[in-house]
């Protein structure tokens, strides 16, 4: 059995209500320093995270979500996202952040992290994992 | 005399909200603050129970609207955006305040 386990890190919250969506964020940065396989998904509340054009100024806390732009950087590039849970909440992949990683082995071509996956995948991809955390 | 109600919860993971409006009488108010102003997004699966309020006036907290990334244009028509002196205003205006955390 390899020593490289798979994480995913499960995210079912919205961002600013609660403290769940920034704590997930510190914890995956962490985490991306130990050469495991990270996966994140987005479902429920959680897809709110990722929405484009937040903007916090009004209320006085910090607007973490460029954070997300950088998970690329340290080797984050599978974030799974629910069509479902979009979709309850008239949503679509173009209001999301456009998260992109560089391919190294391909001339650092743009790639998209984001990948939009039915519930059943969903289900799926969770039940390959070996560790899922949830937030 | 009239009420204000404020819901802080998304609709979508809490009950707040159905709960609430089971509760609004017409010629009251619900301001949606924090998590509840998800409720007053377009498209959702909860957009038809805003509509079928009547008699209803909804508003919602527009720093709490903008720091969501939710754009002018995907609030619900009839909405009203307040900003934090608008709040005081609608508590003081109204009989008393009914918080549905």
């Amino acid at each position: 059995m390899s020593d490289i386990k798979k994480f995913l890190y499960l995210n079912r919250r919205a961002p600013y209500g609660t403290i769940y969506a920034w704590e997930a964020l510190e914890v995956v940065l962490i985490g991306a320093a130990f050469d495991q396989e990270v996966s994140l998904a987005f479902v429920d509340d959680g897809v709110y995270q990722i929405l484009k054009g937040q903007d916090t100024a009004e209320t006085g806390m910090k607007n973490f979500s460029p954070t997300y732009s950088a998970l690329g950087d340290y080797d984050v590039t599978q974030l799974y996202v629910e069509k479902e849970s979009l979709e309850e909440r008239g949503l679509t992949v173009d209001d999301l952040m456009p998260l992109k990683w560089e391919d190294e082995d391909d001339d650092w071509a743009e790639r998209d992290s984001i990948r939009v996956v039915s519930r059943e995948e969903m289900a799926k991809i969770m039940e390959g994992q070996d560790v899922v955390f949830s937030f | 005399m009239s009420e204000l109600h404020t819901v802080n919860k998304s609709p979508f993971e809490k009950g707040s909200f159905d709960n609430c409006l089971g509760h609004v009488l017409e010629g009251s108010a619900v301001l949606l603050i924090e998590d509840g102003v998800y409720a007053a997004m377009k498209g959702t699966s909860t957009e038809a129970k805003v509509l079928a309020a009547k008699g209803v006036k909804f508003y919602a907290l527009g720093a709490d609207v903008k720091a969501r990334g939710i754009a002018a244009d995907r609030v619900i028509e009839g909405f009203e955006i307040v900003d934090y002196a608008g709040f005081v205003d609608l508590s003081a205006e109204h009989s008393k305040v009914v918080a549905w955390v």
